[in-house]
């Protein structure tokens, strides 16, 4: 049965709610053009309506995950992102998993900061909303899915499977539903997948807060009291939009195969350029308070920010970046009204900011070199720099396709090497930014004159150059590059430390400042160890060149390892002992040896006891329930010379029906590194297995044999009335014998099949992939109550990994905590201030 | 002259620096003839090159090289103007590279063989969009 009442439900108030916001920027608009008599009237209409509006929004998000969580695959976004299986959490995951339903993640957050803004502001209430509705009202309208004069107005996500595509199953039975979706990329099936992407559209979505005060500013000639009301939000903003990029950085460390935890994607870069600028933004925001100077800068800044996440929009919804990027999403045919989204923000911010720009007051005194306008303003400029650096590279499929536009040929490719190339930059800048952090913060408080400054600098400077000579002859820090970097980073952190120990004593309120730049220079010093040193210890530089084309000086940076063969790597020897599946209720992993499928894909059946640490969990002939049939992990013990050992369980997932493997590395923390492991390869699973030739061994129950060099014993012989997939007749007969081997760490159990059907001999061999065998049960000799069993053998299992050490990561997530914690000093500062300010009636 | 003229000559100085090393580092899709012409020209620059494994007429890729320990390979491509090159790659065989319909290898000639850099893959995918299995209705 198609329900259909939900998907026309969800429609219909996804075109209520854009009719209403529409309703209510128009409203607003009129609201402050009108005069004190008529404006009430206005305003209360435009309240109704941006209520009616988030009511029905919050409609649109409970019929979308309606559909997703009853599974109702008539929907092509069910269907095209879900699957019967999937828990709740990662139901929530599937919400916006597809474009649709991240753009319905932004709207929800607008809502909730729209209504917000209209209970805290009154004065602002009718120019800011104006402009926000208005911005939501696009945003709506890219989940609009209508069709006017032939031009389709967004991508709808709850249109029907057969509304979506033209399979011929549609025209036999209109009414096909089919029995499962294709489920959740394997990447995306991660805790982290549920909290990052509301926590990065949360960032997103406050970036328009600034963008609106500033705009409402310049369109009611208030241009400098938008600043006050629009810092906290800017703060909060900043910090949310760092969580989650950090939060999408920890995941790819702990998810992706790439063996890091940032890599210059394009995508990455998307969203890394309006935070620098946002930054850049708050600190000219902050000198403007106390000065004119910044004024001007602080406009251009928020309005950059928001454009350029408008921008960032576009370059990974449009599917502009195509083959440049590993996760951008795919176009829905929606570029040309995200490019008129865009440029409409842009060109009328730009409009709005030139009509004007005259009227804005500054001051045309000199600044001096000894003033905090000057350092922050060399601040602003170093972030703006940075951002300029990323942002030009990743737009080159952009500029290639402006160059194809007006009928020409471009063929520039992104660099080639990423990494080296914006870190070149990036480096120097970092090290600029650090160092002004630090002297910055001193100028912060008081003026100070050239002796002043002498006396406060002269002991950070002593102890950061102390400390960091001692690290670097520890460390063998050696690149004059991240030399400069370290020193620079550990100024930043003892000169704040200096002011945030003053402060304490004074006034710890405004201490976030101190700490937000004592957490950032502790991301760059963990930055530049553990990306800047992160060591392949997997290499092999053994130096064997089998093609003779080879250059001479490559090396490898993988390791083969066959099962059960220790290898040596570094310090560590390496066993790897097979393959492992999760069971529910299950602590710890289990052998792929010990049980056996049959049929449904998530239960399994125990072929021996299962125990953990001493204590039995399950019995042989237990049906198993496996917490993830797509996903299997390899078992890699890691051994020190003195004794000391650990097991690291690098994943392999496989979705079928998305034709998707994928390798996840698995991390060993300790306080100072990493030891990051992930498997590069392993024999394909779906290949042919070659075996060599069959040897054959006659023996009687409870006696031996070998088998690939393991000890086998035969435990007994049974005769079984159930075979899967055959069908035993009364005249039949079939025996199994159960024969255990012995190996290092477990036991595996093999039971070939003997069977008589139809007066015809039936064998059916079994596999044991851990010792790389396979046993058929040739004979049966009565006589001599012995039995024949042949032995074939093949390639040991084997995998391909590479192991990287990650020194010292974890002062990079310490700093990017202490960041967060200065910022939320911050916001809570600004935000006290404004209410003051605004309920002392001065905030006009 | 002020102090912010001489801070916007320095930014504008930077921002051109920045462009021009943008220009200077940026890659090119190029095809195999003219990635070996930029080689001869003594350019190391690293390239992209799009194409396809070589397959016979049953569709099975040929002439693939694999190193005894598995960690490295080597393959022959060609291009979108035919040409065939065999390249070599120094890291073990994806799991589903026999399967790719389009590679794309950034890299460069070294003595006159093509060692890749980073080889990326479009699978077909199993998964398609207009496919739908008809299982049994609920």
């Amino acid at each position: 049965m198609i329900h259909t009442f939900v998907g026309n439900l969800g429609h219909f108030l996804v075109i209520t709610a854009f009719v209403s916001v529409l309703i209510s920027a128009f409203s607003y608009w009129k609201a402050q053009r009108s005069d004190e008599i008529s404006k009430p009237s206005w305003l209360n209409y435009a309240r109704i309506a941006f209520y009616i509006h988030g009511a029905s929004v919050f409609g649109v998000v409970a019929s979308l995950f309606y559909i997703i969580n009853s599974h109702y695959f008539e929907y092509h976004y069910a269907w095209s992102h879900s699957s019967a299986e999937l828990p709740v959490y990662y139901q929530i995951a599937t919400f916006w998993n597809g474009q649709e339903g991240s753009f319905l993640l932004w709207a929800f957050w607008h809502v909730i900061l729209g209504a917000i803004l209209i209970n805290t502001n009154k004065f602002w209430e009718a120019p800011i909303m104006a402009v926000f509705a208005a911005v939501q009202a696009f945003l709506l309208s890219m989940i609009l899915g209508v069709v006017i004069f032939n031009v389709k107005f967004g991508s709808s996500p709850f249109i029907l499977l057969r509304e979506a595509m033209n399979a011929p199953i549609f025209q036999l039975n209109p009414d096909f539903v089919p029995k499962d979706g294709s489920g959740l990329n394997p990447l995306l099936q991660n805790y982290w997948m549920v909290i990052h992407p509301p926590t990065l559209f949360l960032g997103f979505a406050t970036t328009i807060i600034p963008f609106v005060y500033c705009m409402a500013g310049l369109w009611i000639g208030k241009y400098k009291e938008w600043v006050r009301p629009a810092l906290p939000w800017a703060l909060f903003s900043a910090v949310t939009l760092g969580i989650g990029i950090l939060m999408g950085a920890y995941w790819a460390y702990e998810t992706l195969n790439f063996g890091g935890y940032w890599n210059w994607d394009p995508v990455e870069n998307a969203i890394y350029v309006p935070w620098l600028v946002l930054v850049a933004a708050i600190h000219t925001m902050i000198t403007f308070k106390k000065s004119n100077n910044a004024l001007k800068a602080s406009m251009v800044l928020s309005i950059a920010t928001f454009i350029l996440v408008l921008y960032a929009t576009f370059l990974t919804r449009s599917g502009i970046l195509g083959d440049s990027s590993v996760h951008s999403f795919t176009d829905l045919g929606l570029s040309g009204q995200l490019l008129v989204y865009l440029l409409t923000f842009a060109v009328l911010s730009v409009w709005l900011l030139a009509k004007t720009w005259s009227k804005i007051p500054t001051s045309d005194e000199e600044v001096s070199t000894y003033s905090r306008e000057f350092w922050i303003f060399m601040g602003a400029a170093t972030l703006c720099v940075m951002a300029f650096q990323v942002i030009i590279p990743t737009s080159i499929p952009v500029w290639n396709a402006i160059v194809e536009l007006f009928g020409g040929i471009s063929n520039v490719a992104p660099p080639a090497d990423q990494v080296a190339f914006y870190s070149k930059w990036q480096i120097w800048l970092a090290v600029i930014l650090a160092l002004l952090s630090g002297t910055g913060q001193f100028f912060w408080w008081k003026k100070v004159d050239k002796q002043k400054l002498k006396e406060s600098l002269f002991y950070p400077a002593v102890i950061s150059l102390l400390a960091s000579g001692i690290i670097i002859v520890v460390a063998k820090v050696t690149e004059p590059a991240y030399i400069l970097l370290l020193t620079a980073g550990i100024y930043s952190i003892v000169a704040n430390g200096k002011i945030l120990f003053s402060l304490l004593k004074t006034s710890p309120k405004l201490a976030g400042g101190a700490v937000a730049h004592i957490g950032i220079a502790m991301m760059l010093v963990g930055v530049l160890f553990s990306s800047g040193y992160s060591r392949i210890i997997s290499l092999n530089n053994t130096g064997m060149i089998w093609n003779k084309d080879f250059p001479e000086e490559m090396n490898t940076k993988n390791l083969l390892l066959f099962q059960h063969e220790t290898v040596q790597m570094g310090d560590y020897s390496l066993n790897y002992k097979g393959l492992r599946k999760e069971i529910d209720g299950f602590p710890g992993y289990v052998s792929t040896s010990a049980i056996e499928a049959f049929g449904d894909s998530y239960k399994v059946v125990a072929r021996k006891d299962i125990e953990w640490k001493g204590k039995k969990y399950f019995s042989e002939g237990d049906t198993l329930v496996l917490d993830n049939p797509e996903n299997s992990f390899f078992e890699i013990e890691y051994s020190k010379s003195d004794g000391k050992k650990f097991t690291l369980y690098p994943r392999f997932q496989i979705n079928e029906s998305m034709g998707m493997q994928v390798y996840s590395p698995d991390i060993k923390r300790t306080l100072t590194s990493d030891l990051y492991t992930h498997v590069r390869t392993f024999p394909d699973p779906e290949s042919e297995t070659e075996w060599g030739e069959m040897e054959e061994v006659t023996v009687k129950v409870g006696e031996t044999f070998f088998v690939n060099d393991f000890v086998a014993r035969v435990q007994g012989i049974e005769r079984i009335t159930e075979i899967p997939q055959v069908t035993l007749g009364l005249e039949d007969v079939a025996i199994k014998a159960r024969i255990v081997i012995s190996g290092a760490d477990e036991d595996y159990i093999v039971e070939p099949i003997y069977l008589i059907k139809d007066r015809m001999i039936g064998l059916i061999p079994e596999e044991v992939k851990d010792v790389a065998s396979k046993i058929t049960f040739l004979n049966v000799h009565p006589e001599s109550n012995s039995f024949t069993f042949g032995v074939n053998t093949t390639q040991k299992e084997w995998v391909i990994l590479e192991a990287v050490v990650k020194p010292y990561i974890n002062v990079l997530w310490t700093g990017t905590l202490i960041m967060v914690l200065g910022f939320t000093m911050a916001i809570r500062r600004r935000y006290v201030e404004f209410i003051k300010m605004r309920d002392k009636g001065q905030e006009e | 002259m002020k102090k912010s003229h001489i801070f916007g000559i320095i930014i504008i100085a930077v921002a051109v620096m920045v462009i021009v090393s943008t220009a200077g580092d940026a890659s090119t899709y190029v095809s195999f003839g003219e990635a070996q012409e930029l080689a001869e020209k003594g350019n190391a620059n690293m390239i992209h090159v799009v194409g396809a494994l070589k397959k016979d007429e049953q569709g099975q890729p040929v002439g693939i090289q694999t190193s005894p320990d598995m960690l490295s390979f080597s393959f022959i491509m060609v291009d979108q103007n035919n040409l065939e090159q065999e390249v070599i790659y120094n890291q073990p065989m994806p799991m589903d590279f026999l399967r790719s319909e389009q590679v794309v290898v950034v890299g460069s000639y070294k003595k006159n063989k093509f060692i890749a850099d980073k080889i990326l893959m479009k699978c077909p995918s199993k998964y398609q969009e207009n496919e739908i299995k008809v299982g049994e209705v609920r």
